[in-house]
Formats: structure tokens, sequence, C-alpha cells
């Protein structure tokens, strides 16, 4: 696949978004989260944004409190890697509005559904931005309209 | 859409832990609650229970017991529970699990369902994480759905469609005319999704690849339609319409014009259109400019276009974006070795990247840089990157010493040039250069023998200022142990003279030794450098003999030993010190990678060896009764001067009682074990014509070797120079000429020559020897040849 994983991390190296592109086992993704955080935030302010890793290429971002990680097999265009991370940004941006990180922690679910409209088996599916948006809004009613959301359980106090 | 307030709260009780073990056991309960809700039946929580598991997963923690629910759920009905349970899916299952094989009726079902978004979650579950057997199973319904009006399915299925090539290769046929029809949609989504797949199927199969070339004009025609078309507030992005889009067809095209002609030429023009017109002020047009230059690069372009594309990257070298140089870097480095001269064309640019902040664009500077340098440039390209060494990140100075080298080597103007980049390289970065440095500067420098009172000046000045880098200080002693004679005497045309007293100069090579800095090997050159100043220097030849008797009780085993042995030399063998550490003739260059103690202690000896076994074979006629101690036996052994004395007769020494030194079987300090029991070392004269005289003796070295001396002497009138001898011997026996003692011959016998040549005879032949001799004589050339029969001392066969 041309993108292998895409990681969101905090600057302490807390994971708040893991998307793989290729069947890995869980063992390999906690090496490759711990891999990509130490070299990632190892690297000095303003070096370039792409670094070699392995057989791959990985580019990040950091956008505000949140760095952006996108590993790429060796033969893609790096430039264009970093326009798909900013574009992710963009429609995180106009969906949440003015997102920030601790959107992104409370309402994880949302950015994996804005994610799988946006990128499917590792590579770009709509380069529209209003279609994406328009899509999830379409999926957001498609759940709430059908099937509104049921009250609160009232639990007894001492099951809490 | 409302946020799901249970899975807020839970995320915020977990935030709020203060240590990790409260976090645990806020996830612990938490889990228990969620495994308790999994238990009940359907409370329309489900969706949120499932949610903070997978929150709970993504902080680390162990969450399969979640992925029955996950296929329960997307069992369900209802959007919202499939919604989650199939991010579940994705998120908890991979196709290695045997629940992942539990939803593929569930993807099946849901890939006809009537809502678009019901059949969107189920292809991009496939496309993540299909295993081959689902694959197989539901390629048919995916390209039906490839055939469907609906643009949103439309572009999903594409994309599951290239899943589906790459797990199981022989279904690209399948969709092999899906993707040829999808080329005419307008529909971006749906274009590019189709792009991807008719790339993927052409880099599985070569023959779909022939097939798909026909399409080279549409995808022109598509990529000319971006270019000129007016604004597009869909697609634009920064003034360029969709340039993921363009980017994918770019890739296309390369595929496509690889290795064809015809296709090249048909994209020709509209690639150097794009590489014209495309605004490069902001990253998302470099993008495609960049796309455009991997493209004519890759193609069978027409050199106008090559150049274009080389200067599109010359100009990114120009760029204020890091990101931008450092592509340009890597996009060149692939380059350089085929268009070498439109990349020449920028090494200006390329050298002042060496400077860049950025480390890996400095990496790539160098590299390139070093790629760049030739013959016309090596000059200035070493200037700059000495320069770069002094500055130079560590982790690039291992690469950039040996590069350097590697490049001076190759192109060097001069030798004088050579030895002093090698001596900058050492001066700046010493302790980054490999091993075979030492040996290999020694080896320019004893060849450069013009070069010699300049170069062991200039390492003596490096030596007074630094001495922590020890390949340079091994050299520098090495330099002046060899040639302090030459640095005492004062004058040096290369560079300006300075007064060096004897004192000066044991004081530096001192303080090497005592030196905190120096390694054992360091301090083992500079402890064979002084001794051999001592045939190099007048006065102090005691201060020398008292510095290596203090080091024969040295610590260091090494140091100790060599300070024993010449401790030795001065007692016992004082007679032999001269010849011994005499100035070292032209070394072999050894390519073995020794490190650099070792070698040179070997040269050292058994070069000197050698020679001294030379002289010690001075054979009749003998001018004295000798009175010479002589261990024959030993090679360290015999004749004190140089053509001096010889010995005593043809027979050979062993030692008589008459000699002083009595201890001729005594080993000279470890230096060379005893050898066998002497025999004799009869010779003949084997050659005599025109007043020079050919006489040959041989030694039994061992059972198959043989030292065989040859002598020359000139009884005529008139001196003859340039006197050489050239041996041949019969095919399996193994020759090895040592170096002549002298070129020249004077007349009426002053002085004769001496020539050691070494034989191995294993498989015991009859050995013979032609011998030639050639010289000059009053300014002709004369050649001669003799045959030798039988060698002198072996008996009628030829072996003993």
């Amino acid at each position: 696949k041309h993108m292998r994983f895409l990681l969101l991390f905090s600057r302490q190296g807390k994971l708040r978004l893991q998307k793989w592109f290729t069947p890995i086992t869980e063992r390999e993704k906690k090496k490759i989260i711990r891999d990509m955080t130490t070299l990632v935030l190892a690297r000095q302010p303003r070096s370039c944004n792409f670094l070699q890793w392995k057989d791959l290429k990985i580019i990040y971002k950091r956008y505000a409190s949140l760095y952006f990680c996108l590993a790429v097999e060796n033969q893609e265009n790096e430039l264009l890697a970093l326009e798909v991370i900013h574009r992710y940004v963009e429609l995180l941006d106009k969906y949440f509005g003015n997102v920030c990180e601790l959107d992104i922690i409370f309402n994880f679910e949302k950015a994996y559904f804005i994610l799988d409209e946006f990128l499917m088996g590792g590579e770009i599916q709509e380069t529209s931005k209003q279609m994406v948006n328009r899509c999830i809004e379409a999926s957001d009613m498609l759940q709430e309209v059908r099937y509104p959301p049921t009250p609160r359980p009232v639990l007894p106090v001492a099951q809490l | 859409m409302s946020p799901s307030v249970p899975l807020q709260e839970m995320i915020r009780a977990i935030r709020s832990a203060r240590t990790q073990c409260e976090e645990r056991g806020v996830i612990q309960r938490e889990c228990a609650a969620i495994r308790a809700q999994f238990r009940q039946s359907d409370n329309g929580g489900r969706s949120h229970n499932l949610a903070k598991l997978l929150y709970v997963h993504m902080l680390g923690y162990p969450a399969h017991f979640g992925q029955m629910e996950c296929v329960r759920m997307i069992a369900s009905p209802r959007y919202s529970e499939k919604r989650v349970g199939y991010l579940g899916a994705m998120m908890l299952l991979d196709e290695k699990q045997d629940a992942s094989l539990l939803i593929t009726n569930s993807i099946k079902n849901d890939l006809s369902h009537s809502n678009q978004y019901v059949q969107s979650l189920a292809l991009c579950t496939l496309a993540c994480m299909g295993s081959a057997e689902m694959c197989r199973d539901l390629a048919p319904e995916i390209d039906r759905l490839l055939q469907s009006s609906n643009s949103y399915i439309k572009k999903k299925a594409a994309l599951c469609a290239v899943h589906i090539v790459r797990k199981v290769q022989d279904l690209g046929e399948l969709f092999v005319p899906a993707a040829r029809s999808l080329l005419s949609e307008k529909n971006h989504g749906v274009l590019h999704g189709a792009v991807v797949l008719i790339t993927q199927l052409c880099e599985r199969n070569p023959e779909t690849l022939k097939r798909f070339r026909k399409t080279v004009p549409d995808l022109v025609q598509i990529m000319k339609g971006l270019i000129i078309s007016g604004y597009s507030p869909e697609h634009d992005v920064s003034g360029i319409s969709d340039p993921f889009l363009q980017v994918r067809i770019l890739r296309l095209l390369r595929i496509l014009g690889r290795n064809s002609e015809s296709a090249s030429d048909a994209m020709n023009d509209l690639l150097a259109q794009v590489a014209t017109n495309t605004d490069s002020t902001k990253t998302v047009g470099n993008a495609v400019l960049y796309e455009t230059v991997l493209t004519v690069l890759d193609i069978k372009s027409e050199s106008g276009l090559r150049v274009l594309a080389v200067n599109i990257l010359g100009r990114f070298l120009l760029n204020s974006d890091r990101n931008i140089r450092y592509i340009a870097m890597t996009s060149l480095q692939k380059i350089v070795g085929t268009d070498h001269n439109a990349v020449q064309r920028h090494r200006g640019t390329i050298v002042d990247c060496l400077k860049d902040q950025d480390a890996s664009v400095k990496r790539r500077a160098l590299e390139l840089s070093l790629a760049l340098v030739s013959a016309s440039n090596i000059r200035s390209m070493i200037k700059e990157l000495l320069l770069f060494l002094s500055s130079c990140p560590p982790e690039l100075k291992a690469q950039a010493t040996s590069g350097i080298f590697i490049a001076a080597e190759r192109y060097a103007p001069s030798k004088r040039w050579h030895i002093d980049t090698i001596l900058h390289v050492l001066t700046t970065a010493g302790g980054d250069v490999r091993d075979e440095t030492v040996p290999n500067l020694i080896h320019l420098i004893t060849n450069a023998s013009e070069l010699h009172c300049y170069t062991v000046h200039k390492l003596y000045r490096a030596l007074l200022t630094d001495i922590s880098q020890q390949s340079l200080v091994q050299v520098a002693c090495w330099c002046i142990g060899e040639y302090g004679d030459l640095l005492l005497k004062g004058e040096c045309q290369e560079t300006e003279p300075v007064q060096v007293s004897e004192d000066d100069v044991l004081d530096a090579l001192e303080t090497v030794l005592q030196s905190h800095m120096s390694s054992s090997a360091t301090r083992g050159f500079a402890l064979t450098a002084t001794m051999k100043l001592s045939t190099r220097i007048t006065d102090n030849v005691d201060r020398i003999r008292s510095i290596v008797s203090i080091y024969g009780s040295c610590i260091d085993v090494e140091l100790q030993q060599r300070a024993v042995e010449y401790n030795a030399l001065f007692k016992k063998y004082d007679h032999m010190r001269a010849a011994v550490l005499e100035r070292m003739p032209l070394i072999e260059k050894n390519n073995s990678g020794n490190t650099n103690g070792e070698a040179t202690r070997e040269t050292l000896t058994e070069t000197n060896s050698s020679k001294v076994a030379q002289e010690e074979r001075v054979p009749p006629p003998p001018q004295q009764p000798a009175k010479q101690t002589y261990d024959l036996l030993d090679l360290l052994g015999g004749a004190s001067e140089p053509l001096q004395q010889s010995p005593a007769a043809q027979t050979l020494p062993i030692i008589t009682s008459s000699s002083a030194g009595g201890d001729l079987l005594d080993l000279l300090g470890g230096l060379e074990p005893t050898p066998a029991p002497v025999t004799p070392a009869p010779s003949a004269t084997v050659y005599e014509k025109d007043g020079v005289t050919l006489t040959l003796s041989c030694e039994q070295q061992s059972d198959s070797s043989l030292a065989v001396t040859l002598t020359a002497t000139n009884a005529s009138q008139s001196d003859i120079s340039g006197f050489t001898l050239q041996a041949a011997v019969p095919k399996s026996v193994q020759l090895n000429m040592n170096a002549p003692s002298r070129d020249s011959l004077p007349a009426q016998g002053a002085a004769q020559l001496t020539q050691l040549v070494m034989l191995n005879n294993p498989n015991k032949v009859n050995l013979k020897m032609r011998i030639r001799i050639s010289y000059t004589r009053q300014g002709s050339a004369f050649q001669d040849m003799v045959q030798v029969d039988s060698l002198p001392g072996l008996g009628a066969a030829g072996h003993t």
C-alpha cells in the first residue's frame, strides 16, 4: 500500500489515533509506535519534515500539540504526503470548528470516521474537501435521525 | 452529532487519574463494566460500550474480549452500531484472527445494502483488512459495484479493487475492463480511484501495462483539463486544481512511458507544459512539479525536457523551504550517474547546501558533492569539503573523511597536494579515519621522495600543535624517525625554514611517549622513531639511550619488548645499529588492511633484516681476515658497515673463536629465532666480462628454501652506473629478489654490489638460474645474459 500507517500523538508521546493500512500484529504495532514517537519527538525544531526509517519514508508535521506521522513507501512523493496530512487537519478543523487535541481525544471515533471518508486502503479516496464533509454530515444524520440516542440508564448507586 | 456522553465521561475519568497505577485501576473497573454490558442483551448503549473499549485499546490495554462484540455489532440493523462495529473490527481484528472470518458474511450482505453509507462501511472494511479468501469471494461483487451509477460507491469500489489485486494478483484481469471505462468519469473521486487501480494493474502485470499504454492520450487530456481549467472551488488547493489527482496521473504516465518511446513522445508536450506553468510558490505546486520531474527523468524524454527537469531541481535547491531542498537533493543524487553533466551545472548550489542547518540536507549534500568531484574541480571541491569537515556533525565525519580520501587518491593533481590534503584531514578529523589511513599515508610519503623534507617539517609542526589525533601523531612520529636528519638540517625550499635542535625533536617525541592521550600503538611509533634518530643525530645519542632503557621496564608489554630490543641494539649489537636503522626503501603497498602498529613494525623488521642480510652475505674476495661476529644463521647477523669488511673466506661463518664478539649463536634479544645448523655457503664466479665479475653463493635455509647472493664487481677503468640484475628460474620455483645494495659499480673494484635472491623449491626440481645483466658505461648501455646450470654448493643435481 502506498501509505502504510498514520499515527497521531501528543508531545509527551501519548497516542491519539492509529490507522494501519497493512495487517500487522499487535506486538509490531506497539514497537512501531515506540519507534515513531522516539524518532519524531527527537527531531530538532527546524529540521525538514522527512526522515528515512527502515524501508519507509516518514513524513511528520506538528499541528499545535499534536504530531501527525505518516509512513509511505519509498517511491512516494513526500511533498504530496505533507498535503495529505494538511488536508486531514483541514477536514478535522471544519468538522470540529477550530479543532484541538482535546476534540480528538474525546471524539476519537469521529476522527476515525472522517479519516475513513478521506483515505481508504492506504490511498486517497476523495480529493474534494466539501465532498468528504458532506458525507460525514450525512452519515451522522443517519445515525441520529433513525436511531436517536437512548437516555442513559440510571444505575443503582451500589453498582457505580 | 451529539457526543457519546458515557464515552466522554469515561475518558474524563481516565484522564483525571494522577498516576499510572490509578489509571490502571480506573481502566480495570471500566473494562469490567463493559464486559458486563456485553453480556447483557440489547440495551441501546452497545455502541457506546464498544467505543469505550476501543479507547481503552488505544491507550495500550488488552481488548480482545471485544472482538465478538464487534462481530455482533456489525450484524446489527442499526447504523450507529454497525459503524462502531466496523471501526472496532478494523482496530481489533486482523485477517489472522478467526473472528475476522465471521464478518465475511456481514460484509457480503452490506455490500448490497440499500443504503450507500452502509455499503461504504463494508467497502472500507474490506479494503482495510480483507483476507485473500474474502477478496476472492467478493471480487465479482466489487466488479459489479465498479459499474454502478453511484459515484460515491464507485470510487470506494475502485480502491477495494486495488486492495483485492494486491492480495490476489490473478484477480487483476477481472477489473481491467471496468477500470478502463472509469477513465471517462467526470467525478474526481472516481477518476482518482480509477487511476490508482490502473496503476496497480499495470505494476503487477506487464501485459496489462502494454494494453493500458493506449490510454496515454486520454490521461494527457485529463491532465490538460486540470491545468487549463478555471478555478474550481471543489478541487482547488492554493491555485492548483486537484493536485492529488494530478500527481496520480503523472505517476501513471511515468509507469506507462518508461521503456516506451512512443508513449513517452505522446506525453512530452504535456510534461513540458506542467513543468513550465505550475505555480511554484506554494508546497502544493512544488509537489506537482516534483512528480513531473520524477516522471520526466524516468521515461524516455528528449534531452531538452530532461534539462528542464534538472533545472527545476536546481531551483528547488535554492528554495527557502528546507523540505524542498531535501527532496531536490535526493532526486539529484539518483540521477548524478546518468545525467552527470546536468547535475554538475548545479554544483555550486549543492556545495552551498553543505552549510545547511538541517542534518538530512547536509548528509545528502555531502553524498552528492562527493559524487560530483572530478579531475577538473578537485582542488575547489576538496577545499569546500575540508571546510565542511571542520564543522561537520559527528555522524557524518567518517563518511566525509573516507570520501575525501577516495577523491584525493583518484584525482590528486600533485603529490604535495595529496599529502597536504591528507594531513589536513588528519588534523581536523583524525579520530574518524579508517585504520588503513596511516600505512597508506606512510606509503604515499615514502614514495614522494622529493617532498620528504617538506613533509617532515609540516608534520613536526603539526605534532607541536596537537598530539591528540592518533593517526596524525603516528604518521608524524614515523616521519620524524625516518627523516629526522632533514628536519635538523633546517633548510627546506617549500616551507619557511625553522631552527630545530636535536633536543627539540627528542622533546616532541618524548611528549608523545608520556602523554596520556597517546594510545599504545602511538607510543610504539614514538619509541621506534626515537631509536631511529640515534643514527641520524650526533650529539644527543645518550639521551636516546636513556629513554630506551627507561622503557625497558614499561608496563605495556609491547613497548617493553621494543625498548629491550633497542637496548640490546645499543649494547651488544651496536655495530649493526646503523644498518638496522637505515633509511627505508620503497615499501610495497600492503593491501590487506593491517592496523597501524603491526604493519609498520613488520615492515621495519622485514625490510631492515633483508637489507642487513644482504650486507652480511658479502662473499669474497676477502680483504682482511675477518674478525667479525658473524651469526649467519640469524638474519640480522653479519657485517657491520656495508661493503667494507668482508668476511674471511668462503667458508662460512659460523663462528670462530677468533671473533671478538663471541656470542654467535646468541639470539639478538629475541628478534629472530635461530635457524638450523650451518651449512657452508660456497660461491662461484658465474660471469666475467669486460671487467665485470658476477659471483654467486648459496645457502640452504630450510628444506625447500635457498638464499642466493649475487655479488658484482667492476675491475675496469671506467665507472658503471645503472647496474641491474634480473633472474629467472624454473617454473615451479618461487623467486623473490631483494633490493640491491647499490646500483653503480665504481671502477677498479672500489665497491661491490650485492643482491640477495630468495628461492623456494617445493618440488625439489633441478635448480637453474638465468641472469640478465644490464648497465651503462661511458654513456652506452650494455646487456648480457648468463645461465647458471647448477648452483654452487647444492651438489650436481641441484638439490641436497
